[in-house]
């Protein structure tokens, strides 16, 4: 077997290489296939059967699926949604990142702690936060009724708990990439005459754009897939405050497992669209500071 | 004022910001969630304990810590494998499996959800080979943890990965060529520099699985005390207008979650800490703070 071969090359000093630290070949083809084996189990299997549900009964079905009054208002609402919340986290997560990114304060950590803390909170508690304010029983319950406002199983609601649960996503992508690129760059800007905004549009921005596509991609994925933050404040009523994951609990439980998959795929497919993107901004990363360390293991130390 | 400007910096637009960022940090996040406490202040305590620790109450923390816990420790195992297998092997469409480990990350939950559902009901793809062997996967605990796997899955992997990339080789050689064989270094020299960082994506794992509502109300089957979790059980009080109710077990998971955020935030420092000590060159201190550029 090639494997014993292996391990005793780390006793002949010739040739060593990079064998002593590589397993024999049949350990890496076999934690390869372990790992293979769990990842399609988990990941490409779920991912499949979205598809293949959705697809099962032919084109025309699936397609019929989109066509439902309800399954309209609902992808509607759900890119209201996005479109109100994507970019006031865009704006937020743009203003936090310079602050915390260009300047030196006290409380900085803190800060960026508490940014972080939209993703701790489960997304049921997220919706309730809302409805313990804005509900009929909540703390502005009252004068919102005296005033004829409904957040709380209406729209308002649901971008208000969609904003909160993707809140940190820009700010988080942003942060490391602006610190990373350091101060130097905008400096000579300023120094040179330009204004501040021209400094930030033309030098700030293009140094961080592609980090920035991500954290408004996944920001827009997320807010479109919201599902328990939403569900808490939607009050479900059909064609009015359904979004999408919420149309599609409403078929699935109906047992129209075709429509609820053809919605549920409309996601996956924005999903997938959302990893191509973070491939490519990742591979446009890493060819800018690629140079010094290649393919480790090559290089004899 | 409690910030106070450390390095004079010419570029402008600092107070505007942080004005900002403050502000909106405030309205969105900071008042809503002490609302919360407050609303949570107005029930007496012996009424909040009663609500908190009632059967129903237990069970479900029971069942979401508990299968969390199984979630976190598979996605453990299994992360650093992944994480191993990504960085130190190469085999066909790796990019394509590396990118998909996010997946979790981006596919919304309930789709998540009604996906594994067919897979694992007894007619599904996995679920009609459990059925015969008397293993019932959707509706129970075991579901449960099946879909908390899934939403965990990428946490370990991402954390895991660039330390292991940055792990130098010398010191690996140097055990190889002192007669260690590979299951030594792999124990005495790999895991002691990556355990940090495993430890640090397990908890983010934990701390998601625990409040995962989405992927899980499709799967668990929702039976009270013996399928029903935690947040679903916040859900079914506000569904019955017992807003005092909902809201006491929601502080509860609220303690909780900023505990595993105090927790990870630790985890990190001491993952950056150890990560930096290892790697050569510790000119990038600065982005250490941040976890690995994406967020669960």
């Amino acid at each position: 077997m090639a494997g014993s071969v292996t391990l005793r090359k780390g006793r002949t000093a010739a040739n060593q290489g990079p064998r002593a630290t590589l397993e024999a070949a049949w350990v890496r083809w076999t934690l390869i296939g372990v790992a293979i084996a769990f990842l399609g189990l988990f990941l490409f299997m779920p991912l499949a059967v979205v598809f293949s549900a959705a697809l099962s009964k032919g084109v025309g079905t699936y397609l019929a699926g989109f066509r439902e009054p309800d399954a309209i208002a609902a992808i509607k609402l759900t890119l209201l949604t996005a479109a109100i919340a994507v970019p006031l986290n865009l704006i937020f997560g743009v203003a936090a990142a310079w602050a915390i990114a260009k300047f030196d304060f006290a409380g900085k950590s803190l800060l960026v702690t508490l940014i972080d803390l939209p993703f701790s909170v489960s997304p049921v508690v997220s919706g309730l936060i809302y409805v313990l304010i804005f509900g009929l029983q909540g703390l502005l319950g009252p004068w919102l009724r005296e005033h004829d406002i409904k957040i709380i199983f209406a729209v308002p609601g649901i971008i208000l708990a969609t904003i909160f649960v993707t809140f940190p996503f820009v700010a988080r992508e942003l942060i490391p990439l602006i610190q990373a690129q350091g101060n130097e760059e905008e400096e000579a800007a300023l120094t040179l005459g330009a204004g501040g905004w021209q400094t930030f549009f033309r030098v700030t921005l293009p140094n961080v754009k592609w980090g920035l596509l991500y954290g408004v991609i996944i920001c827009n994925a997320r807010a479109m897939g919201e599902f328990g933050a939403v569900s808490v404040v939607s009050g479900h009523i059909r064609g009015l405050t359904n979004t999408m994951p919420l149309h599609i609990e409403i078929l699935y439980n109906e047992y129209q497992y075709v429509p609820a998959f053809a919605v549920a795929s409309l996601l996956a497919l924005l999903a997938l669209v959302t990893l191509v993107v973070k491939s490519v901004v990742e591979w446009k990363s890493q060819e800018r500071i690629e140079e010094p360390q290649e393919n480790w293991g090559m290089e004899p130390a | 004022m409690a910030l106070t400007l450390k390095k004079r910096s010419i570029l402008p637009g600092f107070g505007l910001t942080l004005g900002y960022t403050i502000l909106y940090l405030a309205l969105i996040v900071l008042i809503p969630l002490s609302a919360t406490f407050l609303k949570a202040s107005s029930v007496t305590w012996t009424r909040f304990w009663r609500i908190v620790l009632d059967p129903r109450a237990v069970a479900s923390y029971r069942i979401s810590f508990g299968a969390s816990l199984i979630a976190a420790a598979i996605n453990l195992v299994f992360g650093l494998l992944v994480a191993w297998v990504l960085v130190r092997y190469s085999f066909p469409a790796k990019r394509v499996v590396d990118s998909l480990v996010d997946l979790p990350f981006a596919l919304p939950t309930a789709v998540a959800g009604i996906a594994l559902t067919t897979i694992y009901s007894s007619n599904g793809w996995v679920g009609h080979l459990l059925q015969p062997l008397g293993i019932k996967a959707a509706y129970s605990p075991l579901g449960i943890v099946i879909a908390l796997t899934f939403i965990g899955l990428p946490f370990v992997v991402r954390t895991v990965q660039p330390v292991l990339e940055d792990l130098d080789k010398d010191v690996e050689e140097a055990a190889a060529s002192l007669g260690a064989n590979r299951w030594q270094i792999f124990t005495k020299v790999i895991m002691p520099a990556i355990m940090p960082a495993a430890l640090t994506g397990f908890t983010m794992a934990f701390a998601r699985a625990v409040g995962e509502y989405g992927s899980v109300v499709f799967i668990s089957g929702n039976m009270p005390m013996k399928t029903e979790i935690t947040p679903l059980l916040i859900i079914t009080k506000l569904d019955q207008y017992d807003y005092a109710g909902a809201t006491a077990i929601a502080v509860v998971m609220l303690v909780v979650s900023f505990t595993l955020l105090l927790t990870i935030n630790l985890l990190q420092k001491w993952s950056s800490r150890s990560h930096r000590a290892e790697a050569k060159q510790s000119e990038t201190t600065t982005t250490t703070s941040l976890a690995p550029g994406y967020a669960g």
